[in-house]
């Protein structure tokens, strides 16, 4: 069954079509890799997805409704930005979700602080940016949540860290929810993935599977990438 | 373990021959539990039904079965197992010829290569 659903969704900015005319269906139990150039409407679509954004044209549905309180406690929203107030401390926060999101499970996040090294009693403001950044993926992934939206998840963080989120997507691993990570570090995320979308200027130009891909062109998703979006 | 996914294949493909060869060498012995899928994969870093795909090819070539409540288990038919690792022999030796061909070599001085080399 879709957890979302969308049919010609559109949005613009004045004369700027950053989505346009986008239908896609995602289903439960997929990890699906959100992929494409910069300005290509990635951030786009998942604003869209948590009403941050209101679409121009077309509908837009999660678990069959559209974007509002009910979809909020439903997905877990990792966002481009860092919107974590800066004096406070990494179990302020975590508390805060605690209150926030019924489904947020604490014990799951101090694990995973514990194995990146962070330290509960830190103040996010003496944080690197790096390690803010998985701060706020830890957040993310502790909810039970039934649609994860990553907003480039890995690329601000060292390639071991990269390793242990990764991982933590796949042992986080639901076959009730459904998981789409935008990113620009195919490769690296190639190998969780079941699905991809390819957006070029808004719109969608490839939407398979990764072994689809690789068994019909020989080729990985990454190298597909760089011929589909050569410069 | 150590997996490992060439970019130009399946990932699916190359799973389910690296099982195939975890079976072959004993490290899942016949008759054993295999590991829950969800570990398996985080072990090899790979998406959870990618896994499920491969365990579904090799149940379908029967080298493991599933048992509705307890998990997957390696064949405990010997034979078939030796039968794998056969297969896997004559491939790497076809591989390897078609490899000393491209060099310049016939099947007969490829075979005198080996004796002398495994005598060096």
């Amino acid at each position: 069954m879709a957890i979302l659903d969308c049919s010609g969704l559109t949005k613009t900015f004045g004369p700027k079509r950053a989505l346009s005319n986008v239908s896609l269906s995602i289903d439960k139990g997929r990890i699906v890799g959100l992929l494409g150039p910069n300005g290509s409407g990635k951030s786009t679509f998942l604003k869209l997805c948590n009403k941050l954004l209101t679409p121009s044209a077309g509908t837009l549905l999660i678990n069959g409704e559209a974007p509002g309180i009910k979809s909020k406690s439903l997905v877990s929203y990792l966002p481009e930005h860092n919107y974590l107030a800066d004096w406070m401390r990494v179990c302020d926060i975590i508390s805060f979700f605690r209150d926030f999101y019924e489904d947020f499970d604490a014990s799951k996040a101090t694990e995973m602080l514990v194995s990146l090294k962070i330290g509960e009693r830190e103040r996010l403001k003496t944080l690197s940016k790096g390690t803010k950044e998985k701060v706020q993926l830890i957040l993310v992934m502790a909810r039970q949540a039934q649609l994860y939206l990553l907003d480039e998840p890995i690329g601000g963080v060292d390639p071991a860290a990269r390793s242990y989120i990764l991982n933590t997507i796949i042992k986080n691993y639901n076959p009730e929810a459904a998981v789409i990570i935008s990113t620009h570090l195919i490769s690296d995320i190639e190998p969780i993935l079941d699905d991809v979308i390819f957006l070029k200027d808004g719109e969608v130009v490839l939407k398979s599977s990764v072994d689809e891909i690789r068994g019909e062109n020989g080729v990985s998703v990454d190298a597909l990438f760089r011929e589909v979006f050569k410069c | 373990m150590n997996w490992s996914f060439q970019t130009d294949r399946p990932i699916y493909l190359q799973l389910k021959e690296q099982i195939t060869l975890l079976i072959i060498s004993g490290q899942y012995p016949a008759g054993s539990r295999l590991p829950p899928v969800r570990d398996m994969a985080a072990d090899a870093a790979v998406n959870p039904n990618t896994l499920q795909k491969a365990l579904q090819e090799l149940e379908r070539e029967g080298l493991v079965y599933a048992q509705r409540t307890s998990g997957r288990f390696v064949t405990e038919d010997e034979k078939m197992i030796e039968q794998a690792k056969n297969q896997l022999a004559a491939e790497q030796i076809d591989r390897f010829i078609e490899k000393m061909a491209g060099i310049g070599f016939t099947v007969e001085e490829t075979l005198a290569l080996i004796s002398k080399r495994v005598k060096e």
